[in-house]
């Protein structure tokens, strides 16, 4: 079998690497790729939509409803996530391990028995995970709101320098997974909950969504933002940057709450006790 | 106004309702799930209706998303292939929704708005594969249909992760040639808009890269839809899965990605490019006789209902295949005729399945005993889904093998014809051995009892599933009677008029 | 020979690259026993096609594109297509990078839940299992 696989995978290779002599040259600038479509985006794009950033008007103007469903797939992976392997409600595990801040003593507490809840004399252990390293802790603690505000960065300057919906929602998520990282899942929990999760990665994929049919309500076609002109009360080119920058927030709030959704099914196999 | 907008509303009510119910599910009012998503689908299927209708009197419609005009943005391009395969989808969607609210609520507890939001999207997924215009969008929504896909049918029995986590490798490696070809395209020609491609590809035609562009597009196409020799994942993933999800996804999926080869051999290359290299449709065509032979074959040996419908399912892809390669009007006629009646067939019988699983919990033969008393309207329509498959007048599978078996005379390929006739024989022996078993009462236990009328009472599915049955097999004989019509106004008129 | 390294392979060696990275990737898929190992395979070979697309867009001598707006306000910027690279590919693979993280974590959960069920990531294992 591996001798077949390597066989057939070496000739396919020889094939494609023959097949490839047809095509244009590294770094022509005359290729047909180049020549056909490319020029309008790059010539127009400030006269159309008035933002610079080439990549992210043909992203979510020119193209946006590829961009619709490409954060759809995105949901689509949460969702996917929550029903194979988690559950709507998270089960408390059978035995909780709770330490006395100052005497050191640990409770061991089954069933539905806890101690007061938030009380500061106890904090929860967990026998089978490491604990947690106060430095790695801390550290981490301190990098989360940085790294935030560098996402918030990045997704509002898409339009101005590299950057937009996908690249800053994915920093915003893993500003949440360092947190679960350095310090706990539950204390990521705490800060933001499963189901607050749920409801932002569908609420993202509605604005995006939504936008689109207000455009189609204010008489145009699906994603034409240039309809909204007149509920925003800008040119219809002006309308177009803001249409992009409205879809992009809603890109990043779903990717954001994504990203975290499956690294809380995946890393705890859907039991959201502790994960990693 | 809005009747210019029904290529988007379409899509735009499953997707936006998928996200309501989804919200809905995490707010604890899980019982609007079900009721949502009937409606979301009513709308598309009234959408869809109406875009036929649109399509059949004023002819091709096309409608620009985001108002750029092609090739600059994504178009939607509905004509007569596209209209009739959208209006498919969404009757199929209905119907499997309206029937498996007490399946879903059985196999998936507390779960039903996740369910719910994942068959909204796969829907959308499998409509937007035959409404777009533009190659690469094809290429995301065969994404969004393949990843809600594997998640709905990963939730089945203790086999279904690992069936799925296969069907998820091949359908990977599928849709990546296809993006591959797109690309080869894209770098030969700089459009992605299929119309566009189908003007420039005739100027750069005789490069090997055009032709490396087909064969990986069509090799991703048959990748996803498990025409042989690339078939193994089939069974498996679909005969482990819950019975709601697999009655949705095995009617629709691989008739779909027939739908795409058609639409890629019919308008982007166009047939005399595609028909241009000396032997490659008899090639094809012996493929799809394989396809049908091996199909029939592994299903005769199989001992679990569920498994043999699969087999079948690989059986039928070989004849669209193969009808649509055989390079003749006829042929292909028959072969957008069975995207049609196969879809329709296949949904019958496995919302049967579904329903006779529902009652007796298994799918082994043995477990089927007796079963034409307990469920009576059940058997019903699986023996006229059976007659069918078979071939049997007037249903519509007599008529679309009609236009096979022609085409398969006019284009002088008789191995395709005695295919065709020998897997119709074999489903008449794997049709007729269920019949037969499901005739006739097990051996009573206590002492001859077992005849008496306690014992066969009936334990039908739940109303909902009986009703769709019952309007679905009648919908089989209606689609029989009414074929003249389908082919002389829609198929026809599909299929380019050079054709002959 | 001459011909051979500056004709083709100067010119084109960034598809060589892609295809040895796709039959890598593919040559992962086929043979490796492991799951995960067949997943990092799958990985592999949309990410050759990611490289593939990027580098149709590539052209000598041109800048990122990002049009440079500073002291200019909408039409007094003029752009010239050959001073940029093409945009179109770099979004094309924007949604590719997505889809392929996307069916990633489908995967990963998929492995997870043969896991929980098999207890082994070896599939001749597990085959053997399923087939008890």
């Amino acid at each position: 079998m591996r001798i077949l696989g390597l066989l057939s995978c070496a000739l396919l290779g020889a094939l494609l690497i023959a097949i490839a002599a047809d095509f244009p040259e590294w770094g022509d600038a005359h290729s047909p790729a180049s020549e056909h479509l490319s020029p309008y985006f790059i010539e127009h794009t400030m006269e159309d939509t008035s933002v610079p950033n080439i990549v992210t008007s043909v992203l979510a103007d020119y193209r946006g409803y590829d961009t619709m469903f490409e954060t759809i797939v995105v949901f689509c992976a949460g969702i996917a996530c929550f029903f194979l392997l988690g559950s709507y409600a998270c089960a408390e595990p059978e035995e909780r391990f709770y330490r006395s801040v100052e005497t050191g003593v640990v409770l061991r507490f089954t069933g539905d028995a806890r101690p007061r809840p938030d009380s500061p004399c106890f904090e929860r252990i967990d026998p089978r995970w490491t604990p947690r390293d106060i430095i790695i802790s801390m550290v981490g603690r301190i990098m989360v709101p940085f790294i935030q505000i560098y996402a918030l960065y990045v997704v509002a300057h898409g339009h101005h320098s590299p950057g937009g919906g996908f690249q800053g929602g994915v920093i915003l998520g893993a500003a949440f997974i360092l947190l679960a990282l350095s310090s706990n899942l539950r204390t990521m929990t705490r800060c933001i909950d499963h189901k607050v999760l749920g409801v932002l990665s569908a609420l993202g994929v509605m604005i995006y969504a939504g936008v689109g049919v207000t455009c189609m309500v204010m008489g145009s076609n699906f994603l034409d933002y240039a309809a909204l002109h007149t509920i925003l009360g800008v040119s219809p080119v002006a309308a177009r940057s803001l249409g992009i920058l409205f879809v992009e927030v809603g890109v990043a709030m779903t990717v954001m709450a994504t990203m975290v959704v499956i690294y809380n099914n995946v890393a705890s196999a859907g039991r959201y006790e502790e994960g990693l | 106004m809005l009747s210019q907008q029904y290529p988007a509303l379409i899509l735009v009510a499953p997707l936006l309702v998928s996200f309501v119910v989804f919200m809905a599910g995490w707010s604890g009012r899980r019982g609007v799930a079900w009721p949502l998503s009937m409606v979301a689908l009513a709308v598309t299927t009234l959408s869809a209706g109406a875009l036929l209708v649109q399509v059949v009197l004023h002819g091709p419609l096309s409608y620009r998303l985001g108002n750029w005009p092609p090739p600059m943005g994504i178009e939607y391009y509905v004509d007569h292939l596209n209209a009739l395969v959208l209006l498919l989808i969404a009757v199929v969607a209905l119907g499997n929704l309206l029937a498996n609210r007490a399946a879903i609520a059985r196999d998936y507890p507390g779960k039903e708005p996740v369910f719910c939001t994942l068959y909204l999207l796969a829907v959308a997924g499998h409509m937007g594969i035959v409404v777009t215009g533009d190659a690469f969008n094809l290429y995301v929504l065969l994404e969004i249909t393949a990843l809600s896909g594997y998640s709905l049918l990963a939730m089945g029995n203790r086999r279904a992760p690992l069936a799925t986590l296969r069907y998820l490798f091949m359908g990977t490696v599928g849709a990546s040639f296809y993006l591959l070809g797109v690309g080869y395209l894209y770098i030969m020609t700089g459009s992605l808009n299929m119309l566009d491609l189908a003007r420039l590809i005739p100027v750069v035609a005789g490069s090997p890269a055009i032709t490396a562009a087909f064969v990986m597009i069509m090799a991703g196409a048959f990748v996803k839809m498990a025409f042989f020799p690339l078939h193994a994942w089939l069974p498996g993933a679909y005969s482990n899965a819950g019975n709601a999800a697999s009655s949705l996804i095995a009617p629709l999926t691989t008739k779909v990605m027939v739908y795409v080869m058609i639409r890629l051999m019919l308008t982007v290359f166009g047939t005399d490019f595609a028909w241009s290299t000396p032997g490659l449709n008899q090639t094809m065509v012996w493929l799809a006789v394989a396809a049908m032979v091996v199909g029939a074959l592994y299903a005769l040996s199989q001992r679990d209902l569920k498994k043999m419908l699969t087999f079948i399912i690989v059986s039928e892809v070989g004849y669209m295949v193969g009808g649509a390669w055989l390079g003749n009007r006829l042929g292909m006629t028959g072969s957008i005729l069975h995207i049609v009646n196969d879809a329709m067939m296949t949904f019958v019988v496995f919302l049967a399945a579904g329903s006779m699983l529902y009652r007796t919990g298994s799918g082994r033969f043995e477990s089927l005993q007796g079963l034409f008393a307990k469920m009576p309207f059940t058997m019903g329509a699986f023996v006229i889904a059976g007659l069918s498959m078979i071939g049997v007048p007037p249903t519509c599978g007599f008529f679309s093998k009609w236009y096979l078996v022609l085409g398969g005379i006019q284009a002088g390929h008789w191995g395709f014809v005695a295919a065709l006739i020998l897997s119709s024989l074999i489903n008449v022996v794997l049709f007729f051995r269920i019949f037969e078993i499901a005739l006739f009462e097990p051996f009573a236990e206590d002492g001859g009892h077992g005849h008496g009328p306690a014992a066969t009472a009936i334990a039908e599915a739940p109303a909902g599933m009986v009703a769709t049955l019952l309007a679905a097999a009648a919908g089989l004989i209606i689609l029989g009677l009414f074929t003249g019509d389908i082919v002389n106004l829609v198929i026809n008129l599909a299929i380019p008029a050079n054709l002959i | 020979m001459e011909h051979f390294l500056t004709e083709v392979l100067a010119d084109h060696y960034n598809y060589w690259a892609y295809i040895a990275l796709m039959m890598i990737g593919l040559y992962a898929m086929i043979a490796k026993n492991n799951l995960v190992k067949k997943i990092i395979g799958m990985n592999i070979f949309q990410t050759a096609i990611i490289l593939f697309y990027v580098s149709i867009g590539f052209k000598k001598n041109a800048t990122i594109p990002i049009l440079d707006a500073h002291g200019a306000h909408g039409h007094e910027v003029v752009a010239h297509a050959v001073d940029y690279i093409n945009p179109l590919p770099h979004v094309l693979m924007l949604t590719a990078i997505v889809v392929s993280v996307a069916t990633l974590g489908v995967a990963l959960a998929l492995v997870l839940k043969i896991y929980r069920e098999h207890g082994t990531l070896e599939e001749d294992d597990i085959l053997n299992q399923l087939s008890e």
